[in-house]
């Protein structure tokens, strides 16, 4: 009987101590200053610190993208640190993990905002985290940097957008598989606000601008089995593909496409979610002579990217590789801080004020911010990935383009929004 | 008409893969009545032993090493965990699927600590390349590795436990553990070896998937639900109704997915299987006893 309840205690024991040794994991990031120096209590910016939040899935199937974004705003928090600081204060960062999962990145946003009172936060990646997230800062009036492409359609007062809208990279990638003669185009996507958005509008410039689409095909988030799919692709027979999968999916398309035969030469699959992270954990000889389309990559040459890349590679390994919504996440800190020290405070209606027409010489070329939308000037890009693992230019527009997130400018998206 | 020969392969492949991460919690779970929530975590492990060996070995031949080496290491996790853990917990099938979840949580973090949260690549051998192409119907190799691993590991299972004692033992403990005892048995040392063999099927799961998916520290997620629902359905403990149960499955999902959408054949298929279960709850071959419990 004594043995009997002793092994139920410790079984019990040995449990909790899992549970406990598995969420201590999660929160302790390496790295990351966390808030147990100075001020817990008070607005941000008491004392001589700010605390900003960095808010990403640290964990579960976007992590494979994500963590790399974390990791360049932490440099660049590092870097604004090392020269001083914002307004004479040094940058304090708080990691919070999203965990891939849209509601916990809703609830860190609250948490991060409420409890740790940060200046502003830098996160998200999927348009759903972000669809999540944005009730959270506009009911608190706080804001939200958010580093990655998306589909559009979305122009909140508390959220600057420092990746791609579509008529900077959706679009130009249309553009330019059109006078590539790819006028018949197959749609592959993950199941969920960005690709589903996306190729409404994709199929709007498609309409009006003589492109066929020969098919639409969703695959839910974290999904790894595509032999139908390629079947389907395969039978539909198109020039080229345009591709909007998130996440772990990438892989396994990429290798099952291979294997089914299909080269890049004949069908080239457009990709606007994949760089070079992705492209590591794809394996190169997957994914060699495909196209995407970003605006940004490590190959694009001028004097910031170099001391970007070597900063990057210097604190995080030489075999680590930067990208697009990378290097949107550390111009992401760099622009706030312009904003702040243009207003004079990090009060965020003054930031707001400040922010239009600052710009900044990005590793990407120089950007601006649209201080109408709060997106960026960016110059779109289309690369080609080699069979190194990098991608290099291949096309693109040559000069920034102005954000238009509603695609207000443009005739044939008159039904869209 | 090619279309539905390529189909009715994928659906083949499907089953395979389905079978192949099955395989090992049809002795988990069938022999023990233990839900190991962990199994998705030894494939994983599976996986990553492809991959450190990748790095080191040339890749003509590092998966075929890698499929023996990741037998055994994740059978020595599975032992690990066995004996610290589950074999406290037998008759608690609640308490084992908490404790397991819990080492899953900590097997992933683990993974994303050595590894780092990033996906990693596994380059797979050139003679895996390609497919055998017939007519306009290509056969990818990769896959046709994967559905001949299938083969001889189920062939090898049955032969084990069909001619070896060891497997004789295995299969008496399953069927009437009590008996089995009193017939001089040691029926804890059967459970370990049980878990040795059902995670290191796991570990050569993770190999074999290397070819077709991504390798990071969350794979085991997206295939432990699919491994329990083959179990279920298939009846548990049978290999033949786990064979069964897999490839119908696999057909099930690829015919549904080409005609309508890969989330609408996930649905599809859970809801066959409910309905399936509803029907026969005992699973597609179960076994006949005179026993009262």
């Amino acid at each position: 009987m004594g043995r009997f309840r002793g092994g139920r205690v410790g079984g019990a024991a040995v449990a909790m101590l899992l549970l406990a040794g598995a969420c201590g994991d999660k929160a302790d990031e390496p790295g990351a200053a966390t808030s147990d120096t100075g001020a817990t209590t008070g607005a941000a910016d008491t004392g001589d610190t700010i605390k900003v939040g960095v808010l990403h899935s640290l964990s579960g199937t976007m992590a494979i993208s994500e963590v790399s974004v974390k990791d360049a705003e932490l440099l660049a928090i590092e870097q604004i640190n090392a020269a001083g600081g914002v307004l004479g204060k040094q940058l304090v960062p708080i990691v919070e993990d999203g965990a891939s999962d849209w509601p916990t990145f809703a609830e860190k946003a609250e948490k991060l905002i409420s409890v740790d009172k940060v200046a502003t936060t830098f996160g998200g990646w999927t348009s759903a985290s972000r669809k999540a997230m944005l009730p959270v800062f506009e009911k608190n009036k706080a804001l939200l940097w958010y580093p990655v492409q998306y589909e559009g359609l979305e122009q909140s007062p508390y959220i600057f957008y420092t990746g791609a809208t579509t008529n900077q990279q959706i679009i130009p990638g249309l553009e330019y598989l059109k006078a590539q003669g790819k006028t018949r185009v197959f749609l592959v996507g993950s199941d969920y606000v960005f690709p589903r958005t996306a190729n409404k509008e994709i199929k709007a410039w498609a309409a009006a601008n003589g492109m066929e689409i020969l098919g639409e095909e969703y695959t839910p988030l974290g999904h790894t089995e595509y032999g139908t799919l390629v079947n389907k692709v395969k039978q539909a027979d198109p020039d080229a593909v345009f591709n909007t999968l998130n996440g772990d999916s990438n892989v396994a398309f990429f290798k099952q496409f291979k294997d089914a035969g299909l080269t890049a030469a004949d069908m080239p699959v457009l990709s606007v979610s994949v760089a070079e992270e992705e492209v590591r954990g794809i394996g190169p000889e997957n994914v060699a002579g495909h196209l995407t389309s970003w605006n940004y990559y490590q190959t694009t040459s001028n004097a910031a990217n170099t001391a970007f890349v070597k900063a990057y590679k210097d604190k995080y390994g030489q075999d680590r590789v930067t990208g697009d919504p990378i290097e949107a996440g550390y111009i992401a800190v760099y622009l706030w801080k312009a904003a702040v020290e243009k207003a004079g405070t990090t009060e965020v209606e003054a930031v707001r004020a400040a922010s239009g027409g600052i710009t900044f010489d990005a590793p990407e070329g120089l950007v601006t911010i649209d201080g109408e939308t709060q997106h960026l000037f960016k110059t779109a890009r289309i690369g080609k990935i080699e069979a190194t693992g990098l991608i290099t230019e291949v096309g693109g527009s040559g000069q920034p383009i102005k954000p238009d997130p509603y695609l207000k400018s443009y005739p044939w998206a008159a039904g869209l929004s | 008409m090619d279309i539905y020969v390529s189909q009715l392969f994928t659906g083949l492949s499907v089953g395979s893969i389905l079978l192949l991460i099955a395989l090992g919690l049809t002795f988990t779970f069938g022999q023990m009545g233990v839900i190991n929530l962990a199994h998705g975590e030894f494939i994983m492990a599976g996986a990553y032993t492809a991959y450190v060996l990748g790095d080191h070995l040339t890749t003509q031949v590092s998966i075929l090493v890698a499929l023996p080496v990741a037998f055994v290491i994740a059978g020595a996790i599975g032992l690990v965990l066995e004996r610290l853990l589950i074999r406290r917990l037998y008759s608690r099938p609640l308490d084992t699927l908490l404790v397991t979840w819990g080492v899953s949580l900590v097997l992933q973090q683990a993974a994303r600590d050595i590894f780092g949260a990033p996906n990693v690549s596994v380059t797979s051998p050139s003679w895996l390349d390609g497919g055998l192409t017939v007519g306009s119907v290509t056969f990818p190799y990769s896959r046709l590795f994967i559905l001949g691993l299938v083969v001889v590991a189920v062939g090898g299972i049955a032969f084990y436990q069909g001619r070896m004692s060891q497997g004789r033992r295995m299969r008496a403990v399953m069927q009437n553990r009590e008996l089995a005892a009193c017939s001089g048995i040691v029926t804890g040392r059967v459970d370990q070896l049980t878990f040795f063999i059902g995670s290191g099927l796991a570990g050569a799961a993770g190999v074999a998937l290397t070819l077709l998916g991504p390798i990071g520290p969350s794979l085991g997620t997206a295939y432990v639900v699919d491994a329990f629902l083959v179990v279920v359905a298939g009846g548990v403990g049978q290999i033949r109704g786990a064979v069964i149960a897999a490839f119908a499955l696999g057909i099930l999902n690829a015919f549904v997915e080409y005609w309508t959408q890969a989330s609408l054949a996930k649905v599809v298929v859970l809801v066959g299987v409910v309905a399936f279960l509803q029907v026969r709850p005992q699973g597609v071959v179960s076994l006949r006893t005179r026993t009262l419990a």
